[in-house]
């Protein structure tokens, strides 16, 4: 069968990728919180074909790191009534945003809810910068969180599921084991109970969600989470939540807690 | 690629698109010492097996092959790749698999497989209702019509 062939060439091809074992990435690792029902976890990039995964690794073959330079423009760049760049208050990214990448989404108290990366990011526009959100998937956006998240790689995730964001991470549980659409699946059919194994000419995996925004060969193009999360919605058939939507947030929250412990790879490369 | 077949199957859903929200035929589960099935025929008709392959095969109607296997395939995978390669490996092999359950079995496995393995990945072909959040193009729609089971269900017994 076609697909033991492919195994056999990625087992072939796994000596040399020998050098990068121990990052978290060709091994898996123990999730930090003993309650995870993933008892090794993995990062889809184990899952990817050998260029694919050459291609992430080389700085000048992953194309994520064009828009990670673009959202270094935008850090540096005044905007706004107020006059202000990001660099303006948080200084050189490599410092102020070295844990960020890997602890959101978090609580706020002002909102009363859940906000991720991007969130906070339009935050940081509208009453910082006092200029106009960033919309949710424009290039800009995009950029500037895979700029912010890129500082963190290589910092294993770890979020904060306890206290005031404890009913939103039931909330991102709940929806996780939801069968959903005309095909009804939930998200553990494909990426609990069948990771590691082939759905039609795709290598299923954990689902996880350490490596966004990631570039996808399918989409030519750097794509948020929630971008991920509308296809895996839509291909069962069922109606996906809007970009930004709470339901997506709670949900990244759960994500990012069953991957507790996954170093951050933005910008990660998939098919 | 099927000539008439796929004239039959280009638009399945016509008896129902018509009015969407008209019901499903009604069919009798028998319960018989722990083993379940639908003993009669959705339609009261016969399967057609070659219709059945093909909407197997199919991605947007069974597409069973993307968890299952049919060592027959293999073969004709080699001349037709897009309609019979990249077999995926989710579920069991359907080689032999008329013999591992009877006709009702099947049938019942293929309208609503939930009813015999609660947890399963795979669809319910022929249910509508409890389901979550279904797409508007495919809201209230079986993911095959009945004859269709009874096609599909036609091609399975033929492995024995
Ligand atoms: C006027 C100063 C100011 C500007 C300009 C500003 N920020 Fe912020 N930023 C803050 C403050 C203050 C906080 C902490 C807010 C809080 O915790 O409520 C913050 C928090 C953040 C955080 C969360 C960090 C963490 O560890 O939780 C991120 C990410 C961030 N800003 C990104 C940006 C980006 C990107 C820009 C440019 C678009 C920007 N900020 C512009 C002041 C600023
Ligand atoms: C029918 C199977 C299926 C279901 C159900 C499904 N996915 Fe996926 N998902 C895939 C496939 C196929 C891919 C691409 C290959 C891979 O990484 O597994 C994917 C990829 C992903 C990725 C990207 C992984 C990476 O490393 O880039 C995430 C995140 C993800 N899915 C989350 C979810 C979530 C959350 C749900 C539930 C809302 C879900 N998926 C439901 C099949 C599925």
């Amino acid at each position: 069968m076609s697909q033991r062939l492919i195994i056999c060439v990625m087992l072939l091809c796994l000596p040399s990728f020998t050098a990068f074992a121990g990052d978290g990435r060709e091994k898996s690792v123990a999730p930090l919180d003993g309650d995870n029902p993933l008892s090794n976890l993995w990062s889809g990039f184990y899952y990817a074909k050998p260029q694919t995964k050459q291609m992430q690794l080389d700085d000048f073959e992953n194309p994520g790191l064009l828009y990670v330079e673009e959202g270094a423009d935008i850090w540096n760049s005044r905007a706004g009534e107020a006059k202000k760049s990001c660099a303006s208050c948080h200084g050189k990214g490599d410092v102020s945003m070295k844990e960020a990448g890997a602890r959101y989404p978090v609580y706020s108290a002002r909102l009363k809810k859940l906000v991720n990366l991007e969130q906070r990011i339009n935050l940081c526009r509208t009453d910082f910068q006092k200029a106009s959100a960033f919309k949710y998937e424009s290039r800009e956006l995009l950029s500037l969180t895979a700029f912010v998240r890129h500082q963190s790689k290589g910092v294993p995730v770890r979020v904060n599921i306890k206290g005031a964001a404890k009913p939103f991470f039931e909330k991102g549980k709940a929806f996780y084991y939801q069968r959903r659409g005309q095909l009804d699946m939930a998200c553990n059919h494909c990426h609990e109970d069948n990771y590691g194994k082939y759905i039609r000419s795709n290598l299923l995996s954990q689902g996880q969600a350490n490596g966004f925004p990631t570039y996808r060969l399918k989409w030519q193009g750097l794509g948020s989470l929630h971008r991920r999360f509308r296809g895996c919605n839509s291909q069962v058939r069922a109606t996906p939540f809007a970009f930004g939507a709470d339901e997506y947030v709670n949900l990244e929250l759960y994500l990012n807690w069953r991957g507790s412990g996954l170093e951050v790879e933005t910008p990660a490369v998939r098919n | 690629m099927f000539g008439a077949v796929s004239l039959v199957v280009a638009n399945p859903f016509t008896l129902l698109a018509q009015d969407s929200k008209q019901s499903l035929v009604n069919y009798e589960i028998v319960d018989v010492i722990q083993s379940k099935s639908i003993p009669k025929s959705l339609t009261g008709k016969r399967g057609d097996k070659k219709r059945g392959e093909a909407l197997m095969i199919q991605r947007s109607k069974g597409n069973c092959l993307a968890c299952h296997q049919v060592s027959l395939f293999e073969e004709k995978a080699k001349t037709d790749p897009n309609a019979y390669g990249d077999m995926g490996e989710v579920g069991p092999t359907l080689d032999k698999v008329a013999k591992r359950y009877k006709e009702g079995q099947l049938r019942l496995l293929l309208v609503d497989a939930k009813q015999v393995f609660p947890e399963t990945i795979m669809p319910s072909f022929y249910r509508v209702e409890n389901l979550h959040r279904v797409g508007k193009k495919f809201k209230d729609k079986p993911i095959l019509g009945p004859q269709e089971i009874e096609d599909v269900l036609s091609f399975l017994l033929s492995l024995k």
